[in-house]
């Protein structure tokens, strides 16, 4: 019993001995940045097989408080960093942390296939997700009730659609959260009746509505060339902090996700140039 | 247990120091989980005490906290409202031509500048100045408003009443559907059925009970959700009636088996004594056998319940989390336990909200302790009272 | 109405609840069977998610599932057979003592499991974790953050009454006359356990030990933020790693993947891996009982 304890224990103690041996640069944070941060790392290290980088999730709030306690060098985030988190940093560094565009992300609204309805303007959108119309008829579409699906209110997605197509109004009660954007879009593609948000990149089984600025101008379809141009209006960027202006192998990093190979990879990951 | 007992006086073993700190050890082990209680329930209202205090709640305990490890005194209740958010001070960001860094790789326009410093464009003064302003200070009478907006922009409300109603929706429509099925099941086991029917059946209950919920939840979420909608026609999809029959299936194992415990602990005598006088077997044991196990299938009622109104994974995937306070059954709902799932991993430690979640975890703490705590000495006593007084 | 009638309905009724029972389990085990197996592979164990979690395996969730496992039981089953020791050896049934452990036990089995997981985050990560870091780091972030020992800490509380209710169970089944006999040989009381008890009951601790695993191979909420990541590159270095888990990757692709259509295949067939692992537990827990109970008997 003890002796199989031992053998048990210690390769785990050892293992943990080891931990933080090599020097790496470290990519910690937003969820949904995970997959584009392991994208990037991987093309970078495939290049310039001297550095290496580690990247981990864990959320957006987790990312930037790493990046607060000098556990992590770079937090991505898809919300801007929070005025709580500012005032950290400023204490601990007397700076208020270095931001960089990295990509675009195009926020779509979602229907069902069925549904007739093709496009929406802005103040529809924003009445619809805040209650004020609640019936497809009101908007162009059958008589049927209007079910509201949102993200998580934790998300960088959520609050950009509250601040920017609700004009910082709350959401309907009724509005259901999901706790994905994959869960929006699977709810939406289930539900002919049913309304969501969530990342143009994730749009598979659902219809994509064209957004009006305003009622008189035309509809825009969301894809590379109107997120971009900035004439979809629905657009959110996807970050990176830094604790201060970045220097070396860090610096070299950045610089290079900012090219024409690092925004192409974004591309492929389903998000936009940032620039 | 104590054989030392029967042993003579004379015959007595002298006293063991190795064996006495053994016995020390073992205690002191053994009243771990006692500990833990007490841990649990100390940690759990800790981080939750910024909430019950009805100023600021950046007090002592949080600068304790790692990842907050400032002096909170000037911090204004965070999280609440975003700097980055207000577009006056995204301007600021990189975007405005003061901020334009030259010694960045390319200087053309401000938007091919690829960091924004925003510290280097403030005077220290300017730093000073991006505190966020004052929020309406948090009281405690928040907590019992009726909208659950965490993350509002504008006050946020931390109502729990409509949270309350979702946990109570959803484990009212799992004992709705888990009890009767729980308990009759459990009667059929134990009374009706034979032998090799017991033997088949008990094993398919352990199965049911050995399902993680993350799988129950999946479940609801792609099969239930859908067949039911299609049977009823709701205009909602998830919603507390396809959240509670999928909890329902984590409650009925539950029920089952200490129904199962409480039917067996009914003496034989009050079974043969019936079917001595004449009455058929279903007569004994629907009037008889299930009466006198009442107590015990309350106590499985409880603890039922408990597990009903404290399961996450099942409610995150399948109720649709609106905080709506309407005692509609179809309507989408939000449980305490699934706000906290779903809503801690990106809060900010320290934060109000972050206290609010706490708080909620006291709230279904409080609530399984009672549970069980009424199953535990009311229950047991009265079923003890009860089989001596026959 | 004839009686013999309402006495056909009556156990017809019973009868039917517990048919109910059965079909909800073949329906469950059936629809998570026929779409999860089809797209099981001997790639699919083997391999790391690629293509951002929209194809490969999940072999970094079965590996975090293993090591996650492991650990708890490392420390949860000597803690909870001690005290299964103590309930059954040491104490009278009726002690005050006992009592109060015993209602513990039950208060811990009762509490949900996400206030487990808050439990793990306010104590192990912000105050374990947080004095580690201030005493022996400077105030680095280093253990007060989620990582597999915390959120092994955490599941080994949740399962601690799993494990002492399965040992005292067995320990209950020893027959007395070894403890007798042991005892007047002239082995002290703790001799008698070691050397006499414990070996007899062997087969019960394994139970406990399975039952455990089983219970915390499932269970995603405690973890949620305790030390379980979304998608990690790497597999856990150490204690100091967060690590990938088959119940929350379960969770994740049904509700947070790219592609929700075009994973359904990943999702089925990682919930049934789960299945097929709990299942294997469960079913060899059941089987060391019933014949732990059938030697008992004899």
């Amino acid at each position: 019993m003890k002796k199989l304890l031992a053998t048990i224990l210690t390769p785990v103690l050892l293992a943990s001995m080891v931990v933080n041996a090599g020097q790496a640069i470290t990519i910690k944070g937003s969820d949904t940045m995970v997959i584009l941060a392991q994208r990037w790392a991987e093309a970078y290290m495939a290049k310039h097989p001297g550095t290496t980088i580690q990247v981990t999730g864990g959320g957006s709030g987790t990312g930037l408080a790493a990046l607060v306690n000098g556990a992590t060098d770079i937090a991505t985030s898809s919300r801007p960093m929070k005025s709580s988190e500012m005032n950290q940093l400023k204490e601990r560094y007397a700076s208020l942390g270095v931001e960089v565009k990295t990509a675009k992300d195009g926020i779509t609204v979602y229907v069902s296939e069925s549904n007739p309805v093709k496009e929406l303007t802005m103040d529809q959108v924003r009445e619809i997700f805040t209650g004020k119309i609640t019936n497809w008829k009101d908007v162009g579409g059958k008589d049927a009730k209007i079910i509201l699906y949102s993200r998580e209110n934790n998300s960088g997605t959520y609050v950009y659609f509250r601040d920017n197509v609700l004009k910082g109004k709350d959401y309907a009660a009724n509005a259901q959260h999901m706790p994905g954007t994959a869960a929006v879009v699977n709810a939406v593609s289930k539900d002919p009746n049913s309304i969501g948000y969530g990342g143009a990149a994730y749009a598979k089984g659902v219809k994509e509505l064209a957004i009006k600025k305003n009622a008189s101008t035309p509809g825009v379809v969301p894809n590379a060339e109107t997120i971009k141009s900035g004439a979809y209006p629905i657009s959110r960027y996807l970050y990176l902090y830094l604790r201060n202006r970045p220097t070396g192998e860090t610096k070299a990093f950045i610089d290079w996700i900012l090219t024409a190979e690092g925004q192409s990879i974004a591309t492929k990951v389903g998000y936009f140039p940032a620039k | 247990m104590d054989t030392r007992k029967e042993i003579p006086e004379g015959l007595r073993r002298r006293f063991r120091p190795s064996d006495w700190i053994a016995a020390q050890i073992i205690r002191l082990v053994a009243v771990t989980s006692l500990i833990m209680i007490f841990l649990i329930m100390l940690f759990v209202v800790r981080e939750a005490a910024p909430v019950l205090k009805t100023q600021s709640h950046h007090g002592a305990e949080l600068s304790k906290s790692s990842t907050s490890s400032e002096s909170g005194e000037e911090s204004t209740p965070a999280g609440v409202e975003s700097y980055g958010e207000t577009p006056a001070v995204q301007e600021t960001y990189g975007e405005d031509p003061a901020s334009k860094d030259t010694s960045a790789a390319t200087t053309a326009a401000v938007q091919d500048d690829p960091y924004g410093t925003p510290g280097g464009s403030m005077s220290a003064d300017e730093i000073e100045n991006t505190k966020v302003e004052e929020v309406p200070p948090f009281t405690f009478s928040n907590l019992f408003s009726t909208s659950w907006s965490p993350v509002s922009s504008q006050a946020p409300s931390f109502g729990i009443w409509p949270l309350i109603m979702g946990s109570l929706k959803v484990t009212f429509v799992s004992l709705l559907f888990a009890a009767p099925i729980g308990i009759l099941a459990a009667l059929y086991t134990t009374t009706f059925a034979p032998k090799w029917t017991r033997d088949f059946l008990k094993p398919i209950i352990e199965i049911l009970a050995g399902i993680p919920t993350v799988v129950l939840g999946f479940f609801s979420l792609m099969i239930l959700a859908s067949l039911l909608q299609n049977i009823f026609g709701m205009d909602y999809r998830l919603n507390a009636l396809v959240g509670g029959i999928g909890l329902s299936f984590t409650v009925i194992p539950i029920i089952f088996t200490l129904s199962d415990d409480a039917i067996n602990a009914v003496p034989k005598y009050l079974t043969e004594g019936s079917l001595a006088l004449g009455a058929t077997k279903w007569e004994t044991n629907f009037l008889v056998v299930l009466p006198a196990a009442i107590p015990g299938i309350f106590a499985a009622l409880l603890l039922g319940l408990g597990r009903a109104f404290g399961e996450t994974m099942i409610v995150l995937m399948a109720t649709g989390n609106a905080a709506m306070l309407d005692p509609v059954l179809t309507n989408p709902v939000r449980t305490l336990s699934a706000s906290i799932g779903a809503e801690m991993a990106e809060v900010v430690v320290g934060d109000l909200h972050y206290s609010v979640l706490f708080f909620l975890g006291v709230v279904l703490f409080a609530f399984s302790f009672a549970l069980n705590a009424i199953a535990e000495f009311y229950i047991r006593a009265r079923m003890m009272k009860r089989f001596k007084g026959i | 109405m004839n009686k013999k009638v309402k006495g056909m309905l009556a156990m017809g009724i019973t009868a039917f609840s517990a048919l109910l029972c059965v079909l909800m389990v073949l329906w469950i085990l059936g629809t998570v069977g026929w779409y999860g197996a089809s797209s099981l592979s001997w790639e699919f164990l083997t391999q790391a998610p690629t293509e951002g979690m929209t194809a490969g395996g999940i072999f970094p969730c079965i590996v975090g599932t293993a090591a996650l496992v492991l650990l708890m039981s490392v420390i949860g089953v000597p803690v909870g057979t001690i005290t299964a020791i103590y309930l059954s050896e040491y104490v009278d049934r009726g002690s005050i003592v006992a009592k109060w452990v015993r209602f513990s036990v039950n208060t811990l089995a009762g509490i949900p499991s996400i206030v487990f997981g808050l439990f793990g985050l306010g104590f192990f990560i912000q105050f374990g974790g947080g004095g580690l870091d201030s005493l022996f780091y400077g105030g680095k972030l280093t253990w007060a953050q989620p990582n597999i020992l915390w959120a092994s800490l955490t599941m080994a509380l949740l399962t601690l009454p799993v494990v002492i209710v399965s040992v005292e169970e067995a320990l209950r089944n020893v027959p007395q006359e070894l403890r007798s006999a042991s005892l007047a040989l002239g082995a002290t009381r703790w001799e008698t356990i070691w050397k006499v008890v414990l070996p007899n009951c062997t087969t019960g601790i394994l139970t406990g030990v399975i039952l455990a695993v089983s219970r915390g191979a499932g269970e995603v909420a405690p973890i949620l933020f305790t030390g379980v990541a979304y998608f990690l590159p790497s597999l856990p270095q150490g204690l100091d790693s967060q690590f990938m888990h088959l119940g929350y990757h379960v969770y994740v692709m049904a509700t947070q993947s790219a592609d929700v259509e075009g994973t359904r295949g990943i999702q089925y067939a990682t919930t049934f891996v789960l299945l097929a692992l709990t299942f294997t537990l469960n079913f060899s827990a059941v089987y060391l009982r019933a014949q732990l109970r059938k030697r008992s008997i004899q």
